[in-house]
């Protein structure tokens, strides 16, 4: 593609920071890590060359004081943007972002806003452990008052991070450590697109069909979408036709158009990397059971993170994570097609 | 208080094997890392946290630790482990994910948990200090003899969960010991950027309980600070905050570019490793002799060997018995 720049999810949020901090002097950066190093994701390299230690502040590990402070300063005319380094360190802080951060629009009746962006890292697969690889993303999303969306790439992470900054309510903006294209975490190629260099928004609570199709219906969201996309090649070799379906946003949850793929191919799979029982996964299959029974020529099937903590040990692990292979062994069960010799 | 001379072998010698195991896990972990270096790859994958240059704290503690005494660390735990008596072959097969390992591979380098000596860690910033204080209230209900003693970096010291945790302690009198690792810090935050004070130990005024501040990294001083601090908790008196300066003579994690250290402090750090610094002292008090510190180097290193080979030979766990050990 002419004037192609393909960039990395990390780079393509530090980009639409930038952006908005140069235009809306309200937007200021905090974290452990964020400023002289850049994020130890790499998402806010750049940022404290560029606007300096005012706006760019490295904070002590006090996860519960500068989430608060980030809900103090929102409501007083700021927008921040605060890093919880892993998605996993929540536990620390929840009351700051459940009691404060979710509730103090409703609370206040609307006379107080919390405009303010809570990034944080998601996900395993690289051995880190149950403390470190979590997704957690049915828990953030359980809680009302509070907008959630993930990226699967690129383009909609430079897009949903502008959106967020410019929203008037509080975002809980999850990137998967898989696809942040940090070479020290592997890096999938297809989360590094083409990013225009131009600031703008990806609406929050739109899904995306990452790729259209006939048989059956793959939901997922982040890294999820990268295996059905996979497993989508892998049975287009075999005569069947996957949609995928990117999520993008939890709260908000597009709803129909998960609706309107699954009434297109009947089938429904959802993969969901969080813990399989009371999160993202049943959410999804009750979007659809609950108005589309008839639509539904297979019971709905979900490929989602067992009940169980994230263990250290490889085997153990990939054992347990979603991939290309169960999404495709699923897919052909609902379709009845044989397994490939 | 002077350690006796089989004291300060037992610490020199733990420090070496402590140091030596680090450098046999730094060059396995490096296998199957290059040219790209993706932490999921090689017989060690995830995240590594090096403790070479802390080794006098762990040993100048836990010289006075029983087995029965509690020990809550963190992520940066094989020193701490090492010095507690954590079996050295199951904790290299934890590490390496396997079979054999504590905790037949669930928890790896940031979750070392042996009950046989009472060891346990939270890869979560100073999430060690509330389990201590309980383990502490527990010895106390039940007359128990043993005392609990949390370790923590100084970024540990801005958690709520330290302050929380030491106001308990020091308002029921626990018998517990928080020993703040000082090594300047936290990631790539220094201790000055983040920390309004600049002794932590000084945080103990806030509780009424004594704080005391050892420079220097010396094994000898924390041994004799760290002998008074946990006799008066065994004495049933209470708590005590003890900040010690060290040296983290690696990254953050293995793969840390460093950047953010200012020009030369790893040549000063080097400088002042407390091993052959140590080493050096023993032999101009003529405490020891070359021959007897080598023999210390020998023994460590074998038990290093032992070790390593021990989790090398080991099986990988079955992938399905991931499924497994949710519950009691
Ligand atoms: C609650 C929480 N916040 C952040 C982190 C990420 N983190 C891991 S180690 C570390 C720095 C810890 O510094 P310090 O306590 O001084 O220990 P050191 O690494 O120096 O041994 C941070 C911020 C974490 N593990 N838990
Ligand atoms: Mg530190």
């Amino acid at each position: 593609m002419e004037n192609e720049r393909k960039l990395t999810i990390a780079r393509a949020m530090a980009e639409a920071m930038a952006q908005e901090m140069r235009i809306d002097p309200s937007v200021f950066v905090m974290g452990e890590d964020i400023a002289e190093l850049g994020g130890v994701f790499g998402n806010t390299r750049g940022l404290l060359e560029e606007f300096g230690k005012e706006r760019v502040r490295d904070t002590p590990i006090s996860e519960t004081g500068f989430i608060g402070a980030a809900v103090g300063a929102a409501q007083d005319g700021m927008k921040p943007v605060v890093e919880l380094m892993f998605v996993d360190f929540f536990g620390v802080c929840f009351d700051a972002i459940y009691n404060l951060m979710a509730k103090n629009t409703y609370f206040s009746g609307g006379n107080f806003n919390v405009p303010m962006v809570l990034m944080t890292s998601t996900g395993g697969g690289y051995s880190d452990a149950g403390q470190h690889s979590q997704c957690l993303y049915g828990s953030f999303a359980h809680l009302p008052g509070m907008k959630v969306v993930s990226p699967s790439n690129a383009y909609d992470a430079k897009g949903l991070m502008t959106a967020a900054l410019r929203d008037p309510n509080p975002v809980i903006y999850m990137f998967h450590k898989g696809l942040q294209g940090m070479g020290w975490l592997g890096t999938e190629a297809g989360a590094i697109t083409h990013v225009p260099d131009e600031s703008y928004e990806v609406e929050i609570g739109k899904a995306a069909i990452a790729r259209e199709g006939r048989d059956v219906t793959i939901v997922s969201i982040a890294q999820g979408v990268h295996h059905g996309l996979k497993a989508a090649d892998a049975l287009a070799q075999q005569g069947i036709s996957a949609e995928v379906v990117d999520l993008r946003s939890l709260v908000p949850l597009d709803r129909e158009t998960v609706r309107a793929s699954v009434a297109k191919t009947g089938r429904l799979i959802v993969v969901d990397e969080d813990y399989h029982s009371y999160g993202v996964s049943g959410e999804i299959i009750a979007t659809v059971t609950e108005s589309n029974m008839a639509d539904l020529k297979a019971p709905p099937r979900r490929i989602a993170y067992p009940d169980v903590p994230i263990p250290f040990a490889r085997v153990m692990e990939q054992h347990c994570l979603p991939n290309a292979d169960k999404i495709a062994a699923a897919a052909r069960e609902l379709c009845g097609a044989p397994v490939p010799a | 208080m002077q350690p006796a001379k089989d004291t300060l072998a037992w610490m020199y010698e733990k420090m070496v094997t402590s140091r030596r195991f680090e450098n046999a896990i730094e060059k396995i972990y490096m296998e199957g890392k290059s040219p790209v270096f993706n932490m999921a790859d090689g017989p060690i994958p995830g995240e590594m946290h090096l403790s070479d240059g802390q080794e006098p704290v762990a040993v100048g503690v836990c010289a006075h630790l029983e087995a029965g005494d509690v020990v809550t660390a963190t992520h940066r735990p094989h020193h701490q482990a090492i010095a507690k008596g954590v079996d050295l072959k199951k904790m290299a097969a934890e590490i390496f994910g396997k079979a054999t390992g504590l905790s037949g591979g669930r928890g790896g380098h940031m979750h070392i948990f042996d009950a046989e000596v009472n060891f346990a860690c939270s890869g979560i910033i100073a999430q060690g200090m509330g389990p201590a204080a309980g383990a502490a209230l527990s010895r106390q209900i039940q007359g128990k003899p043993g005392v609990a003693v949390s370790f923590i970096g100084e970024g540990a010291a801005n958690q709520g969960a330290f302050h929380e945790a030491l106001n308990l302690a020091a308002v029921w009198k626990l018998p517990m010991v928080v020993v703040v690792e000082d090594n300047a810090w936290g990631i790539s935050v220094s201790k000055e950027a983040s920390t309004a004070i600049k002794r932590n130990s000084d945080r103990a005024a806030a509780y009424g309980i004594p704080g005391h501040y050892i420079p220097g990294n010396d094994p000898l001083k924390i041994y004799e600070v760290a002998g008074e601090a946990i006799a008066r908790a065994r004495r049933g008196e209470g708590p005590t905050l003890i900040e010690v300066e060290t040296y983290r003579l690696a990254g953050h994690f293995m793969g840390d570019a460093e950047g953010y250290r200012p020009d030369g402090e790893k040549d000063g750090l080097f400088a002042k490793d407390p091993i052959p610094v140590m080493r050096t002292s023993l032999l101009a008090d003529g405490s020891f002799t070359d021959a007897e510190l080598d023999g210390l180097e020998t023994s460590a290193q074998a038990a290093v060997d032992e070790a390593i080979r021990f989790a090398r030979d080991s099986a990988d766990p079955k992938p399905e018995d991931a499924l497994t050990a949710v519950f009691a």
